[in-house]
């Protein structure tokens, strides 16, 4: 289905020109961080339709734009969520907007997780922070198709209780849709009940049949170090290990080069890779 | 139900994978099998470290006291993973409270027994030790990640 997803996947006009489109309602998941539901057809009737993994650039008008994943289900594409961590100018203006607002909207850009490529196998998903977002569209995809895949692990690390996201449903996931969902924070007080350290000690805590595992990993860079090093020490093998990268991105197309990654553009060689095509520069200061 | 088999069960620990028989036999002898309720402290910061524990089912937190925030929870240790290094190092007392958050089973390992093995027997006693310095260097990676707050708003998860 991720093919057909991608081959459907369908941006709206122009890839360089946003489009006006309306937010349907804006959610706190956190403190700093919300989720806006958009309906991309809401202004014209373009239908849209992306890829899980894939991401869009949101424009704060008269802001700027940010390169922001898509958060939300791929089967429900005529309301799309971009879940967003309230840093800086735009994402800060983001934050002020309110349901009947419009943002610009541009895409969906990118590489995405393989969903379909992993049919039949375990699968390991490992996130951090904010890192969930951009794999919860992974994770509906599995869900839809839960039959096809063997075991499904999320291994999720947060800061403390309060930075969770989508606390319900990380309660549902594990109830409906047989998913051994294991979450740890790196700090929290006495009230919480759950795990606590860095999200790479959760392997002791799922049985991993490493040769039959796909891994889909997304969260801070040096996260992502660790726990490759973490799945390739317990056997998952490298090409079944994919990564979301992060870096400044403006065009979004492979035009302007602020994203380049070694050889790679992440807006369009990724950011969603296999580890075969970053490795060698995971652990390289200048790039 | 049948009896458990101690030497089974310690041997399917992955802290103990692989130890040789010879080795497994004289953890044996210094070996029980403990359990604690939810809310029960298995150790209190300052008290002499006699044990260290494997955990097979349960979750114990590590907590240390600030006078003004109370108890704070640095760490959890859950099934399949080693509680307490003390007992191996001098002066051997505890460094933290260990507090029960589920009922816990465990193998509690009697530490004066096993330093008094360790010297005897110098091979059983650098098993020890580099099982043990194993797990000291990924708390350490794990406690040196914990403070880099790698969550915090220098991830921002948006790329521009």
């Amino acid at each position: 289905m991720n093919e057909e997803l991608a081959v459907s996947s369908r941006r709206l006009v122009d890839p360089l020109l946003p489009h006006p489109v309306p937010i349907r309602r804006v959610v706190w998941e956190t403190d700093d961080t919300f989720t806006l539901l958009l309906e991309p057809g809401g202004a014209n009737g373009a239908d849209f339709s992306f890829a899980p993994g894939q991401f869009n650039m949101l424009y704060a008008f008269g802001v700027g734009e940010s390169a922001i994943s898509i958060s939300s289900d791929p089967y429900k594409p005529n309301i799309i969520a971009h879940t967003i961590h309230r840093v800086g100018a735009v994402t800060s203006a983001l934050s002020r907007l309110k349901r009947g607002n419009f943002v610009g909207l541009r895409g969906p850009f990118g590489t995405s997780w393989p969903i379909d490529k992993a049919k039949g196998r375990d699968i390991c998903i490992i996130a951090g922070g904010i890192g969930l977002a951009p794999l919860r569209p992974a994770l509906y995809a599995l869900f839809h198709r839960r039959k096809e895949y063997g075991r499904i692990m999320l291994l999720y690390g947060a800061r403390s209780p309060l930075d969770l996201l989508y606390r319900v449903e990380l309660e549902q996931w594990g109830k409906h849709y047989d998913v051994d969902v294991v979450v740890t924070v790196d700090r929290a007080d006495s009230s919480w009940k759950g795990h606590i350290g860095v999200v790479t000690g959760l392997f002791n805590y799922v049985k991993l049949d490493a040769p039959a595992t796909t891994a889909m990993v997304c969260g801070p860079e040096i996260m992502m170090y660790y726990a490759v090093e973490e799945l390739l020490q317990r056997g998952v093998f490298e090409e079944n290990i994919y990564l979301s990268m992060e870096r400044n991105m403006k065009c979004a197309v492979g035009f302007c080069g602020h994203c380049q990654f070694g050889p790679k553009f992440i807006c369009k060689d990724g950011p969603v890779f296999a580890l075969p095509q970053v490795r060698f520069f995971l652990d390289k200061k200048e790039i | 139900m049948q009896p458990e088999n101690l030497a089974e069960v310690l041997r399917n620990h992955p802290f103990l994978s692989s130890l040789p028989e010879q080795h497994l036999q004289t953890l044996l002898s210094c070996a029980s099998n403990v359990m604690f309720h939810e809310g029960q402290y298995l150790f209190h910061e300052g008290e002499e470290a006699t044990k260290f524990y494997l955990i097979r089912t349960g979750k114990v937190a590590l907590e240390v006291h600030a006078r003004e925030r109370g108890p704070i929870r640095i760490q959890t240790v859950g099934p399949n993973e080693v509680l307490g290094w003390s007992w191996l190092i001098s002066p051997y007392r505890w460094h933290f409270d260990a507090f029960a958050v589920e009922d816990v089973r465990a193998f509690a390992l009697d530490g004066t027994c096993l330093r008094t093995k360790c010297e005897v027997d110098h091979d059983f006693g650098y098993e020890m030790l580099s099982r043990f310095a194993q797990v000291l260097e990924q708390r350490l990676v794990a406690t040196r990640l914990q403070l880099l707050d790698v969550y915090g708003s220098s991830y921002a998860g948006v790329r521009a």
